[in-house]
């Protein structure tokens, strides 16, 4: 029989290995989403780990706990700000004269234009996706007590 | 001819495909699917497909595993009466044996006369043709012919930009918007298309996960609306005023 998710947190194990786990699981989703440019990777996937890691200490230390870090009011509004942050890029530049979501005009030279252009909607990814998730896990994770 | 890591890890998605519709144990089952993603995301690996792959892993062994435990927790762990019903199990076998009857006509994986290689304008070429460039905006003195190398590019992109910091390049091809490949200038040929040549569909996307989100959290409702529900509750003047 699983234990209840609810009374994870009385087992030492599951409690010392997730705080091992959990900063190097976040610290992985911040290279993940900044290196997205260089390396595979970016804004879903990290938006993904990020979430994981948000869902893991819930689970071992309690829904209170982890919306002590991240109340559920961030992850909805969170949820819609990095939609808007991609948007807005494209809505910049055509304030610059150029096409929706054209990332040339962004900068002096139009390769570090697309290099912030990407960053920043990859960035919006992450946190439409982080979110989400999380809004999502406490969604679920809500009704336990029930 | 697969190598045999490719049978391997076939062999044991099959056998952890059996194995999760076999178990009657909910929790087991949840972990199993969990390794399927991790065995998918192996597959991909192989087939030179890392983004794919990271995706798979994140998501599928990720949290959609902590999700399936989460409706475990409002639920059973055990699965219930498990009698076969005769329609689903057609339904989903004739499923099967058309997506089988629609590999056959695909070309086998990697063929070189391929749709999507052959031809003057095939996706193959067009990409190989942003990589070049990509490359030469990094290295603005190395022949761009000398970077063909083509669709296993994340690794060796992401070799090559390690000292791709540099500015060589970025003045001749901010002009190039229209005819072929516009340089991006990322080693990272995915995020390129993703973020930059398909910037519309990416936008849709995350489009798409908000909205599944609010989807989720009116169905479900959200930890702070509960918490305000018992006030609604608890107040009669409220109530009457609703009705």
């Amino acid at each position: 029989m699983m234990d209840h998710p609810m009374r994870m947190h009385e087992k030492i194990v599951l409690r010392v290995a997730a705080k091992f786990y959990i900063p190097m699981i976040l610290l992985f989703a911040l290279y993940v989403q900044f290196h997205g440019d260089f390396g595979p990777g970016g804004g879903f996937q990290a938006g993904v780990i990020f979430a994981a890691a948000y869902a893991l200490y819930g689970l071992i230390f309690g829904l209170d706990a982890v919306q002590k870090v991240l109340p559920p009011s961030v992850a909805e509004a969170g949820s819609a700000l990095g939609f808007l942050l991609y948007a807005s890029v494209g809505i910049v530049s055509m304030i610059r004269g150029a096409n929706f979501l054209d990332y040339d005009v962004l900068a002096e030279h139009a390769s570090h234009g697309q290099h912030y252009g990407i960053l920043l909607v990859e960035l919006g990814v992450g946190i439409t996706v982080a979110s989400t998730m999380a809004a999502m896990f406490y969604a679920l994770a809500g009704r336990w007590k029930e | 001819m697969p190598f045999p890591i490719e049978i391997l890890l076939f062999g044991f998605l099959i056998a952890v495909g059996i194995a999760v519709i076999l178990l009657e144990d909910l929790f087991a089952a949840a972990m199993l699917t969990g390794m399927f993603s991790l065995l998918s995301a192996s597959l991909f690996t192989l087939m030179d497909a890392v983004d794919v792959a990271f995706t798979e892993a994140a998501v599928g062994a990720g949290i959609s595993t902590v999700l399936i435990l989460g409706t475990l927790a409002l639920t059973h762990n055990q699965e219930k009466d498990p009698a076969a019903q005769p329609l689903p199990v057609l339904i989903v076998l004739l499923t099967g044996a058309a997506l089988i009857y629609g590999t056959l006509d695909m070309p086998a994986w990697g063929d070189p006369s391929a749709t999507i290689h052959a031809g003057e304008h095939s996706i193959s070429r067009q990409i190989i043709a942003i990589e070049a460039e990509a490359y030469s905006a990094h290295h603005a003195s190395a022949d761009p012919l000398e970077t063909g190398d083509g669709l296993a590019s994340a690794d060796a992109g992401g070799a090559h930009g390690a000292d791709g910091n540099s500015e060589h390049g970025d003045s001749d091809h901010g002009d190039s918007g229209g005819h072929g490949p516009k340089a991006v200038g990322l080693p990272n040929i995915v995020t390129s298309i993703l973020a930059s040549y398909r910037g519309y569909d990416t936008l849709g996307e995350t489009g798409v996960i908000f909205t599944a989100g609010v989807g989720v959290m009116l169905l479900l409702g959200t930890a702070r609306r509960r918490e305000e529900d018992p006030v609604v509750e608890a107040n009669p003047m409220a109530q009457e005023e609703e009705e």
